[in-house]
């Protein structure tokens, strides 16, 4: 099943490669989103580090939403989700792969998104991407295991944009929240026992997500 | 139910909401055989196709594929070739990368040769590096047909395959399908050319309103397509009545 999906990865980023439409317009708004956050802070009244991780995560929740929505639309296309499902492979492998391009996907915007807020609100750029890195990835596991699913099951609908949204956005709620807890602690310099009990929280709903979403995908792709 | 046929379905129906697309078909095609089937738009060929294809889940009936159910057996479903409607193809992608594509999904142990082979015997081998996108709709549809052939399928299902295709394009397709044929290959061929139909099928079928109105097998002599073409524009006229 992994081969498979890693086919199916390979294909997604080689599509994606040779467009770069959806990683440029992702990037784009992650940057924009981030300098628009930095233009209406007050200083004065919020500091850099209480403010930069609920930025982080609400930019990084809408980016991802904006990147996964494209996942399954290249498969519309001409129905080649047709020649995937007709295709001696399971349908989970076909999640998993869809799920691991899109992590790589969000990883990618990552890379850019972290050292860009560590400079726009003054953070310590070393300490701001090696700390966060790893949450990061947490986060986006969680996050593209939900959007992938969704993906797939607004795709085919009137409404797709929002669609997406509205099913994703309140099992995105305890992945920003414990993302939220974990970095504002990180940045602020205080032990990592303290971000424990959130680093926890997040690993199990990644464990749940992911487990739940490959079992619930082939049924999304019923008629 | 067991069978040795290629496809075999029993009083196989689909239903969307309230139209019964599909309603009562059963027939047994077995390898080396063609069913070509014809009926107007609308008449449930398509759906019948993606029946067969596990595409669509049967409201009545089954439908088995080398007495597989193609929906719950994913490593059967290698068996399977399916050209559609649609190109089911990758448009940023080259021709040869989306038939490679095809191959690894399908399980072919040289994918890059495979893939050479199946878009030269489309003749559309010089356009294998261009993006699907560039091409032309007659090179996509030889392309599509190269990405359902290239994992070597035992049962082949064609949705109007000679649409867009020049002379040249559908006298190599006929050739690739007449071979397939010859080395034991079942075909499922919907078209609305009665003539291009009739000359590769075994057996020919005419599907109205969801159902097979007129079956014929092949006779000694071969099909008389002209009379053939009256039969199905009679039994379309007197369904409608």
């Amino acid at each position: 099943m992994l081969a498979a999906a890693w086919i199916i990865a390979r294909k997604d980023l080689a599509v994606e490669l040779r467009t770069r439409s959806a990683f440029l317009s992702v990037l784009v708004f992650t940057l924009l989103a981030l300098a628009t956050f930095f233009f209406a802070w007050d200083a004065t009244s919020v500091a850099s580090i209480d403010l930069a991780p609920g930025v982080l995560w609400v930019t990084f929740t809408f980016a991802g939403m904006l990147g996964l929505h494209r996942s399954f639309g290249s498969e519309a296309q001409d129905r080649a989700i047709d020649g995937l499902l007709i295709a001696p492979v399971e349908r989970e492998a076909i999640y998993l792969g869809k799920a691991i391009a899109n992590l790589v996907f969000v990883g990618a915007v990552l890379v850019v998104a972290l050292p860009a807020l560590a400079i726009l609100y003054n953070l310590p750029l070393a300490q701001t991407v090696v700390g966060l890195a790893p949450v990061a990835l947490l986060a986006a596991i969680g996050l593209v295991s939900v959007g992938t699913l969704f993906s797939s099951m607004a795709v085919n609908t009137r409404l797709a944009e929002l669609l997406l949204p509205m099913l994703s956005l309140p099992f995105f709620v305890p992945i920003v929240m414990a993302s939220s807890q974990i970095s504002a602690r990180l940045l602020a310099g205080r032990p990592m026992s303290e971000a424990m009990p959130w680093l926890k929280i997040l690993i199990a709903f990644d464990l749940v997500f992911v487990v739940a979403c490959t079992i619930a995908f082939p049924y999304t792709l019923e008629e | 139910m067991t069978s040795n046929a290629a496809v075999h379905a029993v009083d196989l129906g689909k239903a969307f909401g309230r139209r019964q697309a599909v309603r009562g078909v059963d027939f047994s095609l077995g390898t080396g055989e063609c069913l070509a089937l014809f009926g107007p738009n609308g008449a449930g060929k398509t759906t019948l196709l993606r029946l067969v294809a596990g595409l669509l889940k049967p409201s009545a009936g089954s439908v088995r594929v080398r007495d597989v159910d193609m929906r719950r057996d994913a490593p059967a479903r290698s068996a399977v070739g399916l050209v559609s409607h649609q190109s089911m193809l990758y448009a940023p992608l080259t021709a040869r990368e989306n038939v490679e594509f095809s191959a690894r999904l399908g399980g072919v142990a040289e994918p890059a040769s495979a893939a050479r082979d199946a878009l030269a015997s489309l003749k559309v081998g010089d356009v294998a590096d261009v993006e699907v996108r560039k091409l032309s709709r007659g090179q996509q549809q030889r392309v599509s047909i190269a990405r359902a052939l290239v994992h070597g399928p035992v049962v082949l299902l064609l949705d109007e395959p000679y649409s867009g295709l020049d002379e040249s394009g559908a006298a190599a397709l006929t050739s690739v399908l007449a071979s397939l044929r010859e080395r034991g290959a079942a075909l499922l061929l919907v078209t609305h050319n009665v003539a291009e139909g009739l000359a590769l099928a075994t057996h020919a079928a005419v599907m109205l309103d969801g159902r097979f109105a007129l079956e014929e097998t092949r006779p000694a002599s071969g099909f008389n397509a002209a009379a053939f073409s009256a039969g199905y524009r009679a039994q379309a006229g007197v369904d409608r009545g």
